[in-house]
C-alpha cells in the first residue's frame, strides 16, 4: 500500500479484532476505549483511553492495535491516550453487555453519576443478576475482584460465585 | 499553560505520593489476612501506580518542553534520590499490621478524594484530567478503607486496641497534608475542615476518638525524610540502578 488509506470505517472494521486481553470476549470497541482516529501524513494514529488509571491492560492493547494494523498494510501506526474526559461503562457497547453475560461475567449498570461519592458505608449495589441463573438473589464478596475493573459476588440461589464488572 | 518550576514540582509531589504508598501497599501482595483483601489492598496500590504513571508521564513532559529530552516516568521513579522525592512523610511510613495499613488508607484516600475534587475545577488542564479520572477510583480506596476502620474499631477487644494504636502512630504525620510546600498549586489548608469532618464521622461510628493537642511531623514535601524512605528506594530502584535501561 503506498498511500495511507484513510477510511475510518475501515480502521474500524480492523479493530473490531482487537480484544481485550483479560476479557477476551470484548473487542476496544464494545469496551469504549477508541476515542478517535487521526491521519498525519504517512502516519495514521489510534487514540485510547484507559479503563482504569493502572489497568496494566493498555500496554498490550497498544501493541494488539499496532500488530493488527501492520498485518492489514499499515506502515505507520502511532497509539496515544487521552484521559478526559475520564472512561465510564456506560461507553460500553449492548453487544458488548451481552457477550459479557455469556462469558460469565456480570454487567455493569448504568452508572449514577458521581453521587457514589456520597453512598453509605456499607452500602451494596444490589440486585446484581447472576450470569448463570439469572437470580437477582445476589451478595457482594468484595469489592475488588480478580481484575481492579470487577467486584466479585456470589448468586444466594445456584450459590455460584461469579464477577460483575462494577460501574465506573 | 507555561512551565513553572511550581507545577513541575507539584506535579512530582503528587507523583511520589501516590508511587511511594503504592510500593508500600504492595508490600501485602500474598501477605493479606484473607484472599479477597489480600485482592483490595494490591488492587488500590495497582491504582496508586496507576496514577503515578500520569502524574511522572505529566512531568516529564514539562522537563521535555524546558529542554530536557532524557526525562522519562521512569528515570522519575527510578533515579532520583532521596532528598529529591517530595512524598509525604505518612505514605513511606513501614505499613505496620493490617489495622496500621488500613487506617493509613483512609486518612490518604480522604484527602486525596478532596484534593483531587478541587484539582477537577483547576485550571491546568493535565491535572484535571488526571484527578478527574483518579476521583472515581479514589472513591472506591475511601469506602473500601472507611468499612474496614469502623469494621476494627467496633469488632473485638483485639481489633480496637490495634487501630487504637495505629491512630496514636499516625496522627502526627496527618497534620502535612494541610501545611502546603511553596509550590502548591492547590489550597490543601483549605481542606482541613472538611477532612476532619470526614474523618469524625467514622471514627465516630468506630467507636474512636480524634486526638487532640499533637505535635505534627512535616519535611517530606520538601524532602526531609524518616530514615525509612533510603530503605524504600533501594528496594524500589535497585534493579535499575545495577542494570541501567533493564527492560521485561
Amino acid at each position: 500500500m503506498n498511500t495511507l488509506n484513510k477510511n475510518k470505517d475501515h480502521i474500524y472494521s480492523i479493530l473490531q479484532e482487537v480484544c481485550d486481553p483479560e476479557v477476551p470476549v470484548l473487542t476496544i470497541l464494545d469496551l469504549g476505549i477508541v476515542r478517535d482516529i487521526q491521519f498525519h501524513e504517512e502516519e495514521v494514529e489510534i487514540i485510547i483511553t484507559p479503563t482504569y488509571s493502572g489497568c496494566p491492560a493498555m500496554d498490550a492493547i497498544s501493541v494488539d492495535i499496532k500488530l493488527k494494523l501492520i498485518e492489514h498494510g499499515f506502515k505507520k501506526v502511532k497509539v496515544s491516550y487521552i484521559l478526559s474526559p475520564a472512561w465510564t461503562t456506560d461507553w460500553m457497547s449492548e453487544e458488548g453487555k451481552k457477550k459479557l453475560q455469556v462469558y460469565g461475567i456480570a454487567p455493569p449498570k448504568k452508572s449514577t453519576n458521581d453521587t457514589r461519592l456520597h453512598k453509605m458505608l456499607f452500602e451494596e449495589e444490589t440486585h446484581i443478576e447472576c450470569p448463570q441463573c439469572h437470580s437477582i438473589n445476589t451478595k457482594l464478596l468484595s469489592q475488588f475482584g480478580s481484575t481492579a475493573c470487577k467486584a466479585l459476588y456470589q448468586c444466594n440461589d445456584c450459590k455460584e460465585p461469579f464477577d460483575y464488572f462494577k460501574c465506573h | 499553560m507555561p512551565l513553572t518550576n511550581n507545577t513541575l514540582n507539584y506535579t512530582l509531589h503528587l507523583a511520589d505520593n501516590a508511587l511511594i504508598l503504592g510500593q508500600r501497599n504492595g508490600e501485602w501482595c500474598a501477605h493479606g489476612p484473607i484472599l479477597e483483601q489480600d485482592i483490595a489492598i494490591t488492587n488500590i496500590t495497582l491504582d496508586l501506580i496507576g496514577q503515578a504513571r500520569n502524574f511522572y508521564q505529566n512531568a516529564a513532559a514539562c522537563l521535555h518542553e524546558s529542554g530536557d529530552p532524557t526525562a522519562s516516568e521512569d528515570s522519575l521513579a527510578y533515579l532520583r534520590t532521596e532528598r529529591e522525592f517530595k512524598n509525604l512523610l505518612i505514605c513511606e511510613l513501614p505499613n505496620g499490621d493490617w489495622a496500621q495499613t488500613i487506617l493509613r488508607q483512609f486518612f490518604f484516600s480522604t484527602f486525596q478524594l478532596l484534593l483531587f475534587e478541587k484539582m477537577k475545577h483547576s485550571n491546568n488542564e493535565p491535572l484535571v484530567a488526571i484527578a478527574e479520572k483518579s476521583i472515581k477510583e479514589t472513591q472506591y480506596h475511601v469506602k473500601w478503607s472507611s468499612e474496614w476502620v469502623i469494621r476494627l474499631g467496633d469488632g473485638t477487644t483485639e481489633s480496637h486496641s490495634r487501630i487504637t494504636k495505629a491512630v496514636d502512630t499516625l496522627w502526627m504525620y496527618t497534620g502535612e497534608f494541610f501545611i502546603p510546600a511553596s509550590y502548591e498549586m492547590i489550597d490543601v489548608a483549605s481542606l482541613k475542615n472538611e477532612w476532619m469532618n470526614k474523618v469524625k464521622e467514622v471514627f465516630d461510628e468506630a467507636t474512636l476518638t480524634l486526638p487532640e493537642n499533637v505535635f505534627m511531623q512535616t519535611g517530606g514535601k520538601n524532602g526531609a525524610h524518616t530514615e525509612h524512605m533510603g530503605f524504600i528506594l533501594s528496594e524500589l530502584q535497585y534493579l535499575q540502578r545495577v542494570f541501567p535501561g533493564a527492560e521485561w
